[in-house]
């Protein structure tokens, strides 16, 4: 009994894993999924972003230029992640050549890159009250530089290759050597670190936040992540329309748009 | 509320000049990614239906219906 | 482990009779050498100040010069896609072609550096920490330079492309590399550092090969 259970289920995950690799089914049911997303993000963000410029208490050192954080933290968190997702989507694409893979590794890095170049603008501006300096070689900046370095990388390489399915695949390879690099890449700068700056430059040095400085951190956090989710899952149809288009159902989809 | 008047809000202890260029460039920046979907979908349901309505007219040649085409290279 | 033997020997072979592909990356580390020393007066305090910084920038720099031709011409006539299809295991074949291009780009600046450093200024105390750094990283240079060589290697103007590629991944190398002739310098124990590029290289030695050869195959389909 108990077989036949665990088979019909993994037929079932095999017949959904199937599924996941045909654009067409992704494109009709994550209308749904981004508009929820979509949302989630835009209560998420307003919520945060509202709470921390105006509610959040002062911070007893570093006055209101702290309120810098509810932007900087979100975007440079998120910014990661994208990359990592970027590393399993190509992981996905070499080991089982899934189409979907391939779309995520080229719509995710516009959002990602975007948004690690936000992050370091911010943290220049964060720096300069702080620090009296736009720029300054700290762990977390320059682990920020490189990944932007990362994700140039990934954006020219997929410019330079004219077949859209050797360029992903390309892209595939370079993003999970990546991300296999990244953990030894911060590590190698955090080390770089304590050899050549004193040690008092901890932004979020605050041992202990009271709720209301940090609740609204963690509501801006999730916010960019649905934000993400959001985005992502648009320019997937897109991709999707524009890789498909002379399909019959995106055809059909067209006429029945302007209809 | 951590200010008292819109003043100090604006102001923020001297640091306003930080707080809002970071505040409106994440923004920018946060709409920009927003926008740029919407308006690539946009263009597209434009471009498609431009070429739909060729193609009924007859003056383009049809590209024949593919029922599941592999993926195309860039022109 | 015939076909690794086979391949080590065919590699240094042809690497042997193209010297300007060994040398033209060795003269240009010296050349930018001499540049660095015209361009900040040449002064002994400066310049050895500066040594590590500028032997190991251009160690990484003159390597990335080399790992343009690394399997331009194979991938040319036809040669890698033979080895691709034929040989069993591609990864060990490929392994012995980087590990001949690092006995002339790695192994070799290594030896070079000796004389930069000298002309840098370097203390002699220090020299030794220099070489056995440049010894244990450059392995993983030619390694992760080899998985962007790979997929550059079907485009026609690859190489700031491999550039922009390679050099964010040898940030680690600089890093422990430099650091450790630095703090030899400050009169640290710099162990550490060494043990650190050692890992890098190691794991490059057993992740890189699997990433070249995937690498290779999405630039013969094109």
């Amino acid at each position: 009994m108990s077989m036949s259970a665990s088979l019909s289920v993994s037929q079932s995950l095999k017949a959904w894993w199937h599924k996941l690799g045909s654009p067409r089914w992704f494109y009709e049911i994550s209308g749904p999924w981004q508009r929820l997303f979509g949302v989630l993000a835009l209560v998420l963000l307003v919520t945060g972003t509202v709470w921390g410029l105006a509610f959040a208490p002062q911070d007893y050192q570093q006055g209101n230029s702290f309120r810098i954080m509810y932007v900087h933290v979100p975007t440079a968190i998120v910014s990661q992640s994208v990359y990592m997702l970027m590393g399993a989507a190509g992981l996905v694409l070499l080991v089982w050549r899934m189409k979907l893979a391939d779309m995520v590794l080229s719509a995710a890095v516009p959002f990602g890159m975007s948004m690690t170049a936000c992050a370091l603008f911010t943290g220049a501006v964060w720096g300069k009250p702080t620090w009296g300096a736009w720029w300054v070689w700290d762990a977390r900046t320059t682990s920020m530089l490189v990944l932007l370095f990362l994700y140039f990388g990934l954006y020219a390489l997929r410019q330079a290759i004219p077949r859209e399915e050797t360029a992903g695949r390309a892209c595939a390879v370079l993003a999970l050597v990546g991300t296999v690099n990244i953990p030894i890449i911060k590590y190698s700068v955090n080390w770089w670190l304590t050899l050549h700056q004193p040690a008092s430059f901890t932004l979020t040095g605050a041992p202990s936040m009271p709720p209301s400085m940090w609740v609204p951190l963690l509501i801006n956090v999730l916010g960019i992540y649905c934000l993400f989710a959001a985005n992502l899952i648009g320019r997937l149809k897109l991709t999707i329309l524009e890789r498909e288009r002379n399909t019959q159902w995106v055809r059909a989809l067209v006429r029945e748009v302007s209809a | 509320m951590s200010f008292h008047t819109l003043n100090d809000f604006l102001v923020m202890g001297g640091h306003g000049l930080y707080v809002w260029l970071a505040y409106l460039t994440t923004i920018t920046v946060v709409v920009g990614n927003v926008l740029a979907v919407q308006m690539a979908r946009r263009r597209y349901f434009r471009q498609a239906r431009a070429l739909e309505r060729r193609l009924a007219g007859g003056t383009v040649a049809d590209p024949g219906d593919q029922t599941g085409s592999p993926m195309k290279g860039k022109q | 482990m015939s076909l690794f033997a086979v391949q080590l020997r065919r590699e240094w072979l042809l690497l042997v009779q193209s010297s300007e592909e060994i040398l033209n990356p060795l003269v240009f580390l010296f050349l930018a050498i001499t540049l660095f020393a015209l361009a900040t007066g040449g002064g002994p305090d400066t310049l050895q100040a500066i040594a590590p910084a500028v032997i190991w920038v251009l160690v990484l720099l003159a390597n990335l010069l080399s790992l343009e031709g690394l399997f331009r011409r194979d991938f040319e006539d036809g040669t890698l896609e033979q080895l691709l299809l034929k040989a069993e295991p591609a990864f060990l074949a490929l392994t012995a072609k980087i590990l001949v291009h690092w006995t002339f780009s790695g192994l070799a600046m290594t030896v070079l550096a000796a004389v930069a450093a000298l002309i840098l200024y370097l203390p002699v105390s220090s020299l030794g920490t220099l070489l056995i750094s440049l010894l244990v990283g450059t392995p993983a240079l030619s390694l992760i330079g080899a998985v962007g060589a790979a997929l550059t290697v079907g485009l026609k103007r690859g190489g700031v492309l491999l550039a922009l590629l390679v050099l964010p991944l040898y940030v680690p190398v600089l890093i422990f590399g430099a650091g450790a002739v630095l703090e030899q310098m400050a009169g640290i124990e710099t162990r550490a550092q060494i043990y650190w590029l050692g890992v890098i290289s190691m794991a490059s030695l057993t992740l890189a090969p699997f990433a070249v050869q995937a690498a290779l195959r999405v630039s013969l389909e094109q």
